[in-house]
């Protein structure tokens, strides 16, 4: 029996904003390629424009974004705004960073599924994740 | 959708079958850290100027353990974010023996469908995905740079019978010029259009085009290169021999697939058939039995 | 039969070898690796003669008199949204005993943007204080004489702007540019490897950094022009080793390049200043600040040829880990930081800055800000590590692993050498691939509990109670793109237009481009407009990411 998934899930994550702490995003996108996911880190700097014409372009099932900047809660609705705006909203976000509990139930309001406050097990994300994203059946 | 090998994807082609333009198609394989996607990305940068749309679809490696990839080569194209014209497409090599999925040839089609006047496909040289790329390519460049640690004696042989063009990429490095020469002398002792898969015929001589990518240096001259290529094809009526050939070897491929995912399907599925075959220890017999049955009802695509 | 008496050293091993080991299956080397045995000796003292403080290679410390001559500057870095609201903090921490200020710069402005820019939206004074022009920093220091403080400045690729716009606060105050003391990080080498806040490509950012040293050296002789950072790097991921080494190799390139312009050696090299991370490991982080200063003499004197001993004197600032925080019980992060400081001054820093409990969550409340103060001061004058001079000198332990570290610098300056150079090898991402690689493995060590990270992956707790976080008014932000407008609105236009203009024409050539700065800032052109006069000649740098 092949040990290689046939559809493997598809994730961008993504770093939005100025903030340029890369070590969290590039520790996730190992972890989840290790776990058996496609991952496209689209890089530093990204606004949700780029992020979420990426996603398309790339079909993924998920966004993952990194903030430490404190501009969470403008950067991470305006992903969402813009998912809804390209009719792609059947796309999950999710994230981590520096981000208060207050302001994870602000998120979840707003269309962001999962936050991951700092110090949570690799284990956690790639589980949820993998949970959470429906089986990419060949037929539609 | 194509890349699950999703039914819908025959009827969107038969549906788009009238407007199925052909784009051009260019492949690029080499080594890892040659500068492949660099390279790219400045022809990307190129093509836009003249206001060509183009399609990039870049394959990295699956991990055959995890199944799980970093698609590295969208981000080494960020200035062409959020142009309408330019399409990046990063697609996992997913256990094809290749290197490039299956996937990628149907996606051509679609793309040169959409729109795109030219379609680059990009895979890492590892296996024999330089063979895969010029089976779906109409030009095949190689990429190689100066810094090769053993030398060119130890670039597969392959690689230059399928080579269409030569890049020679980081060429303000040091060794450059030995690099140009050896495989000057290689192409030299190889004989003319040495082998033919894809092969451009005897009159072809593959050009060696000297860039520094990261500094835009010999883009143009690599895509006047693409360009005299295709001149050459067309003038030789060579272009319609290799799209027959390709198309042949498509189908021959797809049906490969088929009957392996038919065959897996059926020794998973049948405990009848597989008790048998560790019985037996036949697998000829019991391959040849799986191809006779049939699809199972309803199971294939 | 007589028993023969076991000699000393055998009976320990026999003795340790037959009794228990731990069974909580925790590394027993250091968070970099570093393998460590469970007994240094006297055989593990390296061969060398007696070092003293004060005497080259110096690494007992700079002066001979350590924390008895003069203590360390508590140092706490600080700074949010407005230039008003940071403006009655440091009259706070100066009120509270703090001996020298530190700016910390919002990210709009740590990028070179204006508060008014499309991309700063949201952005604006999370993690420190708004500049847009000279009129925000004359609100920042409003009532604080430059003339008599020390500051230090923590931004990058905009640094030589930042700079002219203080000494023109302190020529509007009356003091002249020789009178300015303090420091400005102006490391863009780090920024390229770790903390990515570049903005032009390598060589003009040299150059920038070449030209602030130079104008400096002259004008400002009080101020330390470059504070060569390895904290960024160690957060980013890297050991204590690759943090040592990097920061290091990253001096050596500044010092190449200003040799290259013409300076003297000794021109320039007392004012360069460095900047550490103190993290939890405690005695690899003593070893590491021990041997920083020798590796530093050593390179001054014999590869550059620096003569004035100022020069191989290797004085450092040093901020405790801030990845060494957790979210989870945060209260420990008092105890954390304490141990971190205590490290700090045990390695004999010259300044110290101690993170508050909450700042893994958002900027510090008063009270946490005050905590981390009095810490230092608790260190300083109750706990007697100040007392006597390198305290830890003569260690085996603290020798043999001092000793290790400078080893494994030393492997990685070949290794940097052999790529061409910083600059080449950042190009290669050589540095940027060793740090995702120690991040990764650290991280996958905390998975397999190999290290345990209290709070986090051990002795946890279910129920917490969360702690009060300092939020950040969103009118300000607001306030602030009304602010900046204004300040356009007001200024001599033309004065103004002039100044960019001749600041381009000076970018495209080779002038040293500090007085054009300072020209263009004294009639009020904003940051943003500065640094995209700058862009335009110099262009972007776009990073090829390694993950």
């Amino acid at each position: 029996m092949s040990a290689v998934q046939t559809h493997p899930a598809r994730v961008i994550v993504a770093k939005v904003g100025l903030d340029g702490h890369d070590r969290g995003v590039k520790v996730v996108a190992r972890a989840l390629r290790d776990a058996g996911f496609e991952v496209i880190y689209t890089g530093l700097r990204q606004t949700p424009e780029m992020v979420v014409d990426a996603a398309l372009q790339e079909d993924a099932q998920a966004i993952g974004l990194s903030i430490h900047s404190g501009a969470h809660m403008t950067l991470f609705p305006a992903v969402v705004e813009e998912l809804k705006r390209r009719k792609a909203t059947d796309i999950v976000v999710f994230g981590g960073g520096i981000i208060p509990d207050d302001d994870i139930a602000t998120l979840k309001n707003q269309g962001v599924e999962k936050i991951f406050t700092p110090g949570t097990p690799l284990q956690d994300i790639v589980e949820w994740l993998r949970n959470r994203l429906p089986e990419r059946s060949p037929a539609r | 959708m194509v890349e699950r090998r999703d039914r819908s994807v025959r009827n969107l082609e038969d549906a788009l079958r009238d407007r199925l333009r052909q784009p051009g198609v260019v492949g690029f394989t080499g080594a890892p850290g040659t500068g492949k996607s660099t390279l790219v990305d400045g022809l990307v940068a190129h093509l836009r100027a003249e206001q060509t749309s183009v399609a990039v679809l870049a394959t990295d490696p699956n991990s055959p353990f995890t199944g799980g990839a970093i698609l590295g080569d969208r981000i080494r194209m960020q200035r062409h974010a959020l142009d309408a014209g330019v399409f990046i497409r990063s697609m996992g090599a997913r256990g094809h023996l290749g290197g490039l999925s299956l996937a990628t040839r149907e996606s051509i089609r679609l793309l040169g469908a959409f729109g795109f006047d030219e379609v680059i496909v990009e895979t890492v040289g590892v296996g024999q995905s330089e063979l895969e790329v010029a089976s779906v390519a109409d030009t095949t460049v190689v990429v190689l740079t100066p810094n090769l640690g053993d030398g060119i004696q130890m670039i597969k042989a392959g690689i230059l019978e399928i080579a269409d063009i030569f890049v020679v990429n980081k060429s303000d490095l040091d060794g450059h010029a030995r690099v140009v020469t050896e495989l000057r002398s290689m192409l030299n002792l190889a004989g003319p259009g040495a082998s033919l898969r894809g092969g451009s015929g005897p009159s072809w001589k593959p050009p060696i085009v000297a860039t520094v990518a990261s500094r835009q240096e010999g883009v143009a001259e690599v895509w006047n290169a693409v360009l005299a290529h295709r001149r050459h094809l067309q003038e030789s009526g060579l272009a319609g021999k290799l799209a027959a050939q390709r198309m042949k070897d498509e189908t021959a491929d797809v049906a490969a697939e088929l009957a392996r995912e038919r065959a897996r399907r059926a020794l998973d599925e049948d405990p009848t058939l597989a008790g048998r075959l560790l019985d037996e220890g036949l697998p000829y017999r019991t391959a040849e039995e799986i191809l006779r049955r049939g699809p199972i009802m309803g199971s294939e695509r | 039969m007589k028993v023969r008496a076991r000699e000393p050293e055998q009976a320990w091993k026999q003795d340790y070898e037959s009794s228990p080991e731990r069974e909580d299956g925790v590394e027993t080397s250091t968070i970099s690796g570093v393998q460590i045995k469970p007994l240094y000796t006297a055989k593990d003292r390296p061969q060398r003669d007696e070092e003293f403080p004060g005497q080259f290679p110096y690494t007992r410390g700079i002066h001979s008199s350590g924390y008895r001559g003069r203590l360390w500057t508590m140092r706490q870095f600080s700074g949010f949204a407005t230039a008003e609201e940071t403006n009655r903090r440091y009259k706070y921490l100066l009120a509270n005993g703090q001996t020298g200020l530190s700016v910390a710069f919002d990210m709009p402005t740590l990028m070179g943007q204006d508060s008014d820019a499309p991309t700063s939206r949201g952005e604006i004074g999370h993690c420190g204080v708004a500049i847009d022009s000279l009129a925000d920093m004359e609100a920042l220091f409003e009532g604080i004489p430059l003339g008599e403080i020390t500051t230090s400045m923590t931004i990058n690729s905009p640094a030589a702007i930042l700079l002219c716009m203080y000494i023109a606060v302190g020529e509007k105050q009356g003091f002249p540019a020789s009178k300015m003391g303090g420091t400005l990080q102006n490391d863009i080498l780090k920024e390229f490897i770790a903390q990515k806040e570049f903005i032009f490509p390598p060589a003009p950012s040299m150059r920038l950094v070449v030209d602030s040293i130079e104008y400096c050296a002259r004008e400002a002789p009080k101020w330390n022009t470059i504070s060569i950072s390895g904290y960024h790097i160690r957060e980013a991921g890297s050991t204590a080793a690759q943090e040592l080494a990097f920061t290091l190799a990253d001096g050596m390139a500044y010092v190449e390049a200003c040799l290259e312009r013409g300076m003297h050696i000794d021109q320039f090299a007392s004012r360069l200043s460095f900047f550490f991370d103190a993290h939890i490991d405690f005695f690899e982080e003593i070893a590491k600040f021990r041997a920083a200063r020798r590796i530093w003499a050593r390179w001054m004197r014999e590869r550059y040829g620096a003569q004035d001993e100022r020069s191989w004197k290797m004085r450092f600032h040093t901020q405790t880990a801030g990845v060494s925080l957790t979210a989870q019980q945060p209260e420990l992060n008092i105890a954390r930081t304490a141990l971190e400081a205590l490290a700090a001054v045990l390695g004999g820093t010259q300044s110290l800055h101690t993170n508050a409990m909450d700042e893994v969550l958002a900027l510090p409340t008063d009270k946490a800000a005050r905590i981390a103060l009095r810490t230092q001061q608790l260190i300083a004058y109750e706990t007697g590590a100040a007392n006597t001079v390198d305290p830890l000198g003569g260690s085996y332990f603290v020798e043999a692993l001092t000793d290790e570290l400078e080893r494994q610098a030393e492997v990685y300056f070949k290794r940097i050498e052999a790529l061409g150079g910083v600059i080449p090898a950042i190009e290669k991402s050589f540095f940027q691939k060793e740090i995702a690689d120690s991040a990764f493995r650290y991280q996958q060590e905390v998975e397999a509990r190999k290290r345990l990270v209290v709070g986090v992956n051990e002795f946890t707790v279910d129920d917490e109670a969360p702690i009060d976080i300092l939020r950040i008014d969103p009118r300000l932000e607001s306030e602030q793109v009304a602010r900046v407008r204004e300040v356009r609105r007001k200024r001599d236009q033309v004065a103004c237009s002039r100044a960019l203009q001749r600041l381009e024409k000076a970018a495209a050539g080779t002038d040293n481009l500090m007085p054009y700065i300072l020209d263009a800032v004294r009639v009020y052109a904003t940051e943003g407009e500065i640094m995209q006069t700058l862009i335009g000649v110099f262009g972007l740098y776009t990073e090829t990411a390694v993950i």
